[in-house]
């Protein structure tokens, strides 16, 4: 077996063949950006599970496997992707990417009038917006982050969405990242920018899938900056495949009144990791966390969240939901940070998991750290099995233990779903949802 | 319709039912009373498949079918309802969306089409003004947040829907006022017809002045000790139970 420190190296050695290969024409600010990111990942390495933050979740599986670098396949897959997979409304704004490239064929770039500014990373570098383009990596960071380091080291592409101030956005903004492989396990780095700016209102889908039943790893960051009085809504989707990976961040800075509400949704996957980072950096901003996680067979779902209260008479509120069956495996850390000035902070947290297996596991952890002397804080967390109150009432009215447990199940999830304000995404998930629960019968 | 013979029943260690007798035919209405803890409720879960009971002697032959072998859905499915006492919450189901799986789980049982959606809509609007149920409910998570009233007008109306054959009513008027006590007795006596017999469990006289059964037992320590008609409910709410304790079981 091979060593993290083995592992490390062979990914240093692929960031130099890469940049080795590739021709004069990157841009000098990416290439800064990729070295700061190299040099950090080198000096970090892979998180072992001694690392704090990463007790219960071993990497040793997805740092091992010799991923290559997007490769050839993107083209092909292209033409075999359904977006219904992806919960996308018809005719959406939309920015799709496979195994990381840019699928202008799938995509709709739409006139949004001016409000917004939909556009890719590749042509974001190019652009002369050093402002816009100042922001990357200011908020992810990849100093600490093994993983943000690393898609900071190899970025190549993504999204990058802009509202202009004051503008509202009626319709949400769709960027779908499919990942496939064939023979080969290949890896992709999507990065998204979202720039909301002041009193701006907008709805973003973030959707990540596998559309095939390759190997594959998704590492995948998003920085947001919501700006005084903006209103964000923020969603991130994920049915990945059941040998995909995914690895992902979301970095958030919200200024001054900025409410942010972020759904963290994780249907599938053979690993996932969502780390979430919010960072309430003005006074009074607001963000409410909503999670629902399912695991199955021997999936393993990690969300990792961290809010920082920085400034004074900020909100945040978050409820995370887990389902597990079968001998998968759940995590929720729950990190509630609140600065010395960050006087009358109200900080609300929940994590409830449902285990419909005698097999699967939960491991959950309230973590904070309170510096300010006037602030309400409060966190619970409950793991339980199915009410057999409830059950037996189901099955008195007829309903086979298998359609009760299943109703029980979608009714966990529902006050999560209920949440969802794009109401076809709703409808979609609510579809979804109970159809999972349908199929995936647990044994009485 | 239902013939029950020497049933015994525990929970846990503790014997609750210590050889029951009944016989229900079609279009009765039998109420059971007795004392708390003389085994009413643990009668009726018994009945309706619970699996906290474990019986550990008797039989229970219903429409010809040995009932203790059958599953809680089977019962319900061969038209056996039970009225909750304590009607269990459900968030994230609405009455309606649980009431339509339920339906249609029965119905494909009996072997009849499913309702689709309009159908059922249709169906239990017109069973809601049997209970002067207001509408808004239904689409409110079930029982979620329903005041006791509510709770006890759902589980009739959920009566009314599936249709049983045999109804277990337990405890119906507890926790009620008397208007909803009226609304929810109504509702019942609607329900009263020539095929569909019902056993109704009450501590309290005052319910069989709405719903006037044909027979009463009174059950005391896990055994009937006492069958008659509808005046011996007059006798207890004079006498109370405690005359009974002395005497003898009644065979019914």
């Amino acid at each position: 077996m091979m060593s993290a420190t083995e592992h490390t190296g062979r990914y240093l050695a692929a960031f130099k063949d890469w940049q080795s290969a590739a021709n004069g024409n990157t841009p000098s600010r990416l290439t800064e950006l990729r070295q700061a990111g190299i040099a950090s990942f080198a000096s970090l390495g892979f998180p072992t599970p001694g690392h704090e933050d990463w007790k219960y979740t071993n990497v040793e599986p997805v740092v091992s496997r010799p991923f290559g670098l997007v490769n050839g396949e993107a083209r092909s897959l292209s033409s075999a992707l359904d977006l219904s997979d992806f919960f996308v409304e018809e005719n959406a704004p939309r920015l799709v990417f496979v195994n990381g490239v840019y699928a202008p064929a799938l995509s709709s770039l739409q006139d949004l009038a001016g409000a917004a500014r939909l556009m890719t990373l590749r042509d974001l570098f190019r652009s002369p917006d050093t402002t816009l383009l100042s922001q990357i990596g200011q908020h992810a960071n990849y100093r600490r982050k093994a993983f943000v380091a690393l898609n900071t080291a190899f970025m190549d592409d993504g999204a990058v969405v802009v509202i202009a101030p004051g503008c509202r956005l009626s319709r949400p903004i769709y960027l779908v990242y499919a990942s496939g492989a064939g023979e080969h396990p290949v890896v992709s780095y999507p990065r998204t920018l979202i720039l909301l700016g002041a009193g701006s209102e907008a709805s973003v889908v973030e959707s990540y899938a596998g559309v095939n039943g390759g190997t594959y790893l998704s590492n995948a960051v998003t920085e947001l900056i919501g700006e005084s009085d903006a209103i964000v809504h923020h969603y991130r989707l994920q049915r990945e495949g059941a040998a995909g990976f995914h690895l992902g961040t979301l970095a958030a800075r919200l200024g001054r009144g900025c409410h942010l509400t972020a759904h963290a949704i994780s249907l599938s996957g053979a690993l996932v990791r969502n780390d979430v980072h919010v960072s309430l950096d003005g006074e009074g901003a607001e963000c409410v966390l909503n999670g629902l996680y399912l695991g199955a067979g021997k999936q393993h779902v990690d969300n990792f969240t961290e809010i920082e209260h920085v400034k004074p008479r900020a909100t945040s509120l978050e409820l995370y939901k887990g389902i597990l069956d079968g001998a998968s495996h759940g995590v929720f850390n729950g990190k509630i940070v609140v600065h010395k000035d960050a006087q009358k902070s109200d900080a609300r947290q929940t994590n409830r998991n449902l285990l419909l297996s005698e097999e699967a596991a939960v491991n959950t952890k309230p973590q904070l750290e309170i510096y300010a002397d006037d602030v309400k804080c409060s966190h619970g967390s409950t793991i339980g099995q199915l009410d057999p109150d409830a059950l037996f009432y189901l099955r008195s009215r007829g309903l086979g233990p298998d359609a009760a447990r299943s109703l029980l199940s979608f009714a966990f999830a529902s006050d999560i779903v209920r949440r969802i304000r794009i109401e076809p995404l709703r409808r979609q998930l609510d579809d979804y949802l109970a159809a999972t629960f349908r199929d995936n019968r647990v044994s009485p | 319709m239902l013939d029950i013979q020497g049933l015994r029943a525990k929970a846990g260690d503790n014997e609750i039912l210590r050889g029951i007798d009944l016989h229900v035919g079609a279009g009765e209405v039998h109420a059971i009373m007795g004392p708390n803890g003389s085994g009413k409720s643990t009668l009726a879960h018994v009945l309706s498949g619970r699996e906290n009971y474990q019986v550990t002697g008797g039989r229970v032959t219903y429409q010809g079918q040995d009932l203790l072998a059958l599953s809680p859905e089977l019962r319900a499915r061969e038209g056996i309802f039970l009225a909750f006492q304590y009607p269990v919450e459900i968030p994230g189901v609405s009455t309606t969306y649980f009431l339509k799986a339920a339906l249609n789980a029965v119905r494909k049982h009996r072997g009849l089409d499913e309702l689709d959606a309009m159908e059922f809509l249709v169906l239990i609007k017109e069973k809601m003004s049997l209970v002067e149920m207001d509408q808004a409910l239904l689409n409110r998570p079930l029982n979620e947040g329903f005041s006791g009233g509510e709770k006890k007008r759902n589980e009739i109306l959920q009566m009314a829907v599936l249709d049983p054959k045999l109804a277990l009513l337990d405890e119906t008027d507890s926790g009620l006022d008397i208007d909803a006590l009226r609304i929810v007795a109504n509702g019942i006596n609607a329900l009263r017809g020539k095929d569909r017999a019902m056993i109704v469990i009450t501590h309290y006289q005052r319910l069989l002045d709405y719903i006037v059964p044909d027979f009463i037992h009174v059950l005391y320590d896990g055994r009937i000790v006492k069958s008659g008609t509808k005046e011996l409910a007059l006798e207890l709410e004079h006498k109370g139970y405690d005359w009974l304790k002395s005497e003898p079981p009644t065979v019914h």
